[in-house]
């Protein structure tokens, strides 16, 4: 029994010390502050705060465990009571209730982060074959004829891709090879059923894929013969598992990857519409080289007509009619020419007779002198002493002796 | 061409979409008679109505191939 006399020698806790400290020492253990933890969802709780409360237990033994608000609005995937999981967290203490308890913040499927590991160790192996590489990618034909399936004839997978081939490019024809795309005999029946496509229908592509499920469902397309196989197809190969955010091998060993199987239908094959739209277009093109092929023809002919208009009587007797009209205006014109030139010379010749008139000259003053036989008297070598002469000037003659002769010195 | 033209009744979409690009590029490149250049155009519509057809027309074949290698229809 305790010794109470020696009470005083030891440190009395309260209950909120005790727990803080436990809290404390809980709280800095490396070990406990990232743990996974496996066990068994039960107790579920999902109160209106948001908050998600359970029990993990195992055969032996359970804890408590939490989940804020915070990681529960992010936490992917439902999880129920009964379900196997693995979560991730740290471990502290519920100081109200004395409770030590495991706060979680990741959650998962069990058996879900020994598959990630198988699934990281395969893809390194694939990818150093060089399986995914980008140049091993076949580009898909534009307009397939023939679409080979592969997918579980139940699925919606396949129903979805039907409807949407139906309503894109119902001018395809589809063969179904179908494979079951879960458990353990689905990597079998994929390789054979896309084996079988390959060597019995030779289709132009080949669609792959199932609807959304858990990691484990998904698991045959990261099967290495499915990977293999979906690589090694002589036909290219569209897949679509699972959902947006799921990636499979095969997803990174196809020639193309669409998000979900409704996504593989659409990029395998053309929107019928558009094909419409190019028809016309075509309709137009044609209605446009038929129409060059006219105008060529309409403009030669009209070339041809105008040679046939030259060679024609008609054309030839306007020519001689033009060709005349020209030569008569011309010929008015030398004419009319010729006269123009007579009668300025004509003018020319009566000013210069004009100024030629002796009469003109006497006027400024001159005089003519003659002998009486009519003779013009230029020289006094033609006159003597005493002889009669007659001096015309502008207005008359004067009659006068010759009185004196004197020659210029 | 020379080798007698194929009714237009069995040209499949592909054929006849060839075909049509074929007598485009002959009016557009190969002078030839008039008669002969309507004929091809009228060839070329008649093509399109054809394959308008069998755009309307077209409807999805689905068919399942069985191990054994035999084809069965499927019903939707």
């Amino acid at each position: 029994m305790l010794d109470y006399s020696s009470e005083f020698a030891y440190q009395i806790y309260s209950v909120s010390d005790l727990n803080a400290y436990i809290r404390a020492l809980l709280e800095s253990n490396e070990n406990l502050m990232d743990i996974w933890v496996t066990g068994e969802v039960s107790n579920l709780s999902k109160p209106r705060s948001g908050h998600i409360y359970f029990t993990l237990k195992d055969e032996d033994a359970s804890v408590r465990c939490v989940i804020w608000r915070v990681h529960a609005n992010r936490l992917a995937g439902a999880f129920y009571d009964g379900m196997r999981v693995e979560v991730h967290g740290y471990i502290s203490v519920y100081e109200g209730g004395g409770q030590y308890q495991l706060y979680v913040d990741g959650i998962r499927a069990a058996g879900e982060g020994r598959l990630y590991q198988e699934f990281l160790l395969l893809k390194e192996k694939l990818a150093a074959e060089g399986i995914f590489e980008e140049n091993r990618k076949r580009p898909i034909p534009s307009q397939p004829k023939f679409i080979g399936i592969v997918t579980s004839p139940t699925g919606a997978a396949l129903q979805d891709m039907l409807n949407t081939l139906l309503v894109r490019f119902p001018m395809a024809e589809v063969v179904l090879s179908p494979a079951s795309v879960q458990g353990e005999a689905a990597p079998t029946q994929i390789v054979k059923a896309l084996e079988r496509l390959n060597k019995l229908v030779h289709p132009d592509v080949i669609l792959i894929g199932r609807g959304g499920g858990s990691l484990e469902d998904l698991w045959a397309f990261n099967d290495e013969q499915v990977v293999r196989a979906v690589a090694a197809s002589e036909a290219p190969v569209i897949s679509g598992v699972g959902h947006e955010t799921d990636f499979t091998l095969t997803d990174f060993a196809a020639d193309q990857r669409a998000p979900t199987p409704t996504g593989v239908a659409v990029m395998a094959v053309p929107d019928i519409n558009d094909i419409k739209t190019a028809l016309s277009a075509w309709y137009l093109l044609l209605d446009r080289t038929m129409n060059n092929v006219l105008d060529q023809k309409r403009s030669k002919l009209i070339e041809r007509k105008n040679r046939l208009d030259i060679l024609s009587p008609g054309w030839q007797i306007k020519q001689c009619m033009q060709r005349l009209d020209n030569s008569s205006l011309r010929m008015d014109y030398l004419v009319n020419q010729y006269f123009l030139q007579k009668r300025q010379q004509l003018e020319l010749a009566e000013g210069k007779i004009i100024s030629f008139n002796p009469r003109y000259v006497l006027g400024r003053g001159y005089a003519l002198v003659e002998d009486k036989n009519g003779s013009v008297i230029t020289t006094i070598k033609q006159v003597q002493l005493d002889q009669d002469i007659s001096v015309y000037v502008s207005d008359g003659t004067i009659s006068a002796d010759v009185t004196e002769i004197k020659e210029k010195e | 061409m020379a080798k007698k033209p194929a009714s237009i009744g069995n040209l499949n979409y592909e054929q006849a979409l060839a075909e049509l690009e074929e007598i485009i590029s002959k009016l557009e490149n190969e002078p030839s008679g008039l008669e002969r250049s309507v004929t091809m155009f009228e060839r070329g519509k008649a093509i399109i109505q054809h394959c308008q057809k069998l755009l309307d027309s077209a409807e999805l074949k689905v068919r399942q191939l069985e191990e054994n290698g035999s084809m069965s229809p499927i019903e939707e």
